[in-house]
């Protein structure tokens, strides 16, 4: 953190407080708009079109008309309050239409104003309202202030999801041609250059050679990081963020040597150089298929016999439900496998086989807790139990150092908050709103390490790493108390003198 | 007041409620069920097998599972409120069937008490709704007139039980006769008007408000979808030739 910031950070307390609510003390945290270049590379309208009310409101049927999801959502809420205080959004920043229920309310209420009997004629008695411009400012706003965390959807009576509405609404004003730059760049680029952030295929073959050099230098062991290797068993589809940031790279390192001691051929493409997929976040079906055949090209290309993704926690969401009804069939696949397979359900399998030598003492200078990010945890699963994706990870964890500890139970396994930074939100121009959302997080963390005096903090997702290097700081913290789990491996795993 | 021109008139009103109710519901019912859900989306850790989604959903309907992580207060109160309803509710058949099914007489020692939860439940959730900054800011005006609504019946209905009682054999007359579109005649009595008017009023606006929050529930593809995604896509022989861990998470080769 080099300068002093324009807002003020959350204090951490001895337990998380539930704020008062207040109005609108986030009205003025909204995402850069969308350039009309970047809009019209995506097929949608360049800039806000002139009758966006009627074709908003349209759209809006359509979905509703088209998703069991969100016609359940928009009718079944009864104001209860269960959800209110469960958004690290709202805790972080006590802002009114920061509860889930308020922000769903945002949607619900237009959608009860022109498809509900009550809402056409008695608006003001059911809170309908129409969609006028302040409307639509609120919904750019406060549907940019939520990560599609789905910590909400655990605790409401009917499983209420904010996360399918945000996405509906972001589809609607997309539609309309009032998008945020940083999702529609990001989709722009991985349409193109097949990752997020725009890398070349030329540059991503030198990154990954000298990544091979340091790992020779530092180990002596010749450990690969293959790309567009035809024939490989395995094609691992990663977050473009481990090529090279910190401490991503390490995570990458953490695979390879694990393929590398297991024997197992592996691959990265140039093609799918990317396992992130915005078109979740901005709710484009269209853009999500494309993103997800892609992965689909790769493989058939290569010829592999399975596809393993890294560390990232909505492309694992996105992989895990949709992959094969997106891309599929992936007939041409070893269907022994399933499909896909978490790089951390392989290390797991190959710990259990006995096939991996770790030495948990070689991380013995560090006093471990471990992040669940939100679409693992609340959208997919590993393994074949349900919760899979709670203990996989610690087992492998725990099988790899000696000093792992729990933060609070209310924040972790399905309980687990956000980074902040989920959702499409990962950008300087809501970095307000980042740090702010980062406060029930850096809360447990402070609480585990008052007692526990922890020195890193695992997790298995790109956007959640970045996030925390970045917000880490603000609560005093360092930013690289934040490491990937497969670096934990990587660190612990044993080379004998011949690799 | 035992006019004729009641009896028509509450009978018609009944009658006309029942059907909105019934065809109201039910076609919201059916919009739920023809309503595409192409993506899986159950919030996880979720159920594996349809029978585990059954589970899932009866834990839910019986003792509010997720209320029960979310706000014990808002449990507490919403759970006495719809389980006294239940029994109230099932004793109420005894207004409807003759002879009276004998089960019914079972619920007499727990009535009572079932009444008195549910107006408690109801005053609780109205009181939680004015007094909670967080859920009062996210109320609208049918939110509170549906608990008054709700808390008008329960108090006629007690009323009846201990101050007026009504006719029991006319009620039961005039039910039978509503049932089958014959107008019998009204037992008569203020306080019967009432509750019965808003007992119609409360099936006329139940298709069309957050009551469909009871059908609702069933349909929620966070709630009632099966996690298994990629089991569907494995080779059935897979599983007959591999441990069962294996398949699933499946590490390296043979």
């Amino acid at each position: 953190m080099s300068k002093k910031p324009d807002f003020r950070v959350p204090e951490l307390n001895d337990s998380l407080e539930v704020p008062k609510v207040k109005d609108g003390t986030m009205a003025h945290s909204k995402p850069f708009i969308s350039k009309p270049e970047l809009n019209l590379a995506l097929g949608y309208p360049e800039e806000l079109i002139d009758n966006w009310q009627e074709v908003a409101i349209n759209k809006l049927g359509d979905m509703v008309n088209n998703s069991r999801a969100l016609r359940v959502y928009m009718d079944t809420c009864v104001k209860c309050g269960a959800c209110t205080d469960k958004c690290h959004y709202f805790l972080g920043t006590g802002d009114k239409n920061n509860m889930p229920v308020a922000r769903q309310d945002l949607l619900r209420s237009v959608y009860k104003r022109h498809y509900t009997l009550a809402g056409k004629y008695l608006p003001k008695l059911v809170g309908a309202e129409d969609l006028d411009e302040q409307m639509l400012d609120k919904w750019y706003t406060y549907y940019h202030q939520c990560s599609q965390c789905r910590r909400c959807s655990v605790y409401c009576p009917f499983g209420i999801d904010t996360s399918e509405v945000s996405m509906a609404a972001r589809d609607i004003m997309q539609t309309i041609g009032k998008s945020q730059k940083y999702c529609t760049e990001i989709i722009g680029k991985v349409h193109k250059l097949g990752n997020n952030l725009g890398l070349p295929a030329p540059a991503l073959a030198d990154t990954l050679e000298g990544l091979e050099e340091d790992l020779l230098d530092d180990i002596n062991v010749p450990v690969k990081l293959p790309l567009d290797v035809a024939g490989a068993e395995v094609l691992l589809v990663t977050p473009s963020a481990d090529f090279f940031a910190e401490p991503h790279v390490d995570g990458l390192i953490g695979y390879a040597k694990v393929f590398h001691q297991a024997g197992i051929s592996w691959t990265l493409s140039s093609h799918a150089s990317e396992a992130a997929n915005f078109g979740l976040f901005t709710g484009s079906m269209g853009n999500m298929q494309k993103i997800a055949i892609r992965i689909r090209e790769a493989a058939q290309e290569l010829g592999v016999k399975r596809i393993v993704f890294g560390e990232c926690g909505h492309a694992w969401r996105v992989a895990y439900n949709h992959l094969d009804k997106l891309a599929g069939p992936f007939d041409f696949l070893d269907r022994r496998y399933p499909l896909p397979q978490h790089m951390v359900e392989v290390t797991h399998d190959l710990i259990e086989q006995g096939r991996l030598r770790l030495d948990r003492s070689a991380n013995d200078a560090k006093r471990v807790t471990y992040h669940d990010s939100c679409n693992v945890a609340r959208a997919s699963r590993m393994g074949s139990k349900p919760g899979g994706q709670f203990s996989i990870p610690r087992d492998v964890i725990n099988a790899s150092c000696n000093y792992f500890y729990e933060m609070p139970r209310n924040t972790t396994k399905e309980a687990t908050f956000c980074c902040g930074g989920g959702g499409g939100l990962l950008t300087d121009d809501l970095l307000e709103l980042r740090v702010k959302g980062a406060l029930p997080r850096m809360q447990a963390l402070k609480q585990v390490n008052d007692k526990h005096h922890i020195t890193h903090m695992a997790a298995i997702c790109a956007i959640c790493k970045s996030q925390f290097a970045k917000v880490l700081p603000y609560y005093g913290f360092e930013m690289d108390q934040i490491i990937s789990l497969h670096q934990l491996v990587g660190d612990a795993l044993v080379f004998s003198a011949e690799g | 007041m035992p006019e004729t021109g009641e009896v028509v008139v509450m009978s018609i009103l009944l009658i006309i409620a029942g059907l909105v109710f019934i065809f109201g519901t039910g076609r919201k019912i059916y919009q739920y069920y023809s309503t595409p859900a192409p993506l899986k989306i159950p919030t996880t850790p979720a159920p594996t097998s349809r029978i585990g989604v059954v589970w899932r959903l009866t834990k839910e309907v019986l003792v509010f599972q997720s209320l029960f992580k979310a706000a014990k207060v808002t449990w507490l109160l919403s759970w006495l409120f719809h389980a006294g309803l239940l029994v109230v509710l099932l004793y109420h058949l005894q207004f409807f069937t003759d002879p009276v099914w004998s089960w019914i007489w079972l619920l007499v020692p727990v009535v009572k008490y079932a009444s008195f939860a549910m107006v408690t439940g109801l005053t609780g959730l109205l009181v939680l709704r004015v007094v909670v900054d967080r859920v009062r800011v996210i109320s609208a005006p049918s939110d509170y007139l549906m608990l008054v609504l709700l808390l008008s019946i329960a108090a006629s209905g007690l009323l009846m039980r201990y101050f007026w009682y009504p006719d029991i054999v006319l009620l039961k007359q005039f039910i039978a006769g509503v049932l089958s579109l014959q107008f019998q005649s009204f037992p008569g009595g203020f306080t019967l008007f009432v509750h019965l008017l808003l007992v119609a009023v409360l099936m006329i606006i139940f298709p069309f408000s957050k009551l469909l929050h009871a059908p609702g529930l069933f349909f929620s593809p966070s709630r009632n979808q099966v996690d298994d995604s990629r089991e569907r896509n494995l080779d059935p022989r897979a599983i007959e030739s591999r441990s069962t861990k294996d398949v699933s998470t499946g590490a390296g080769h043979e």
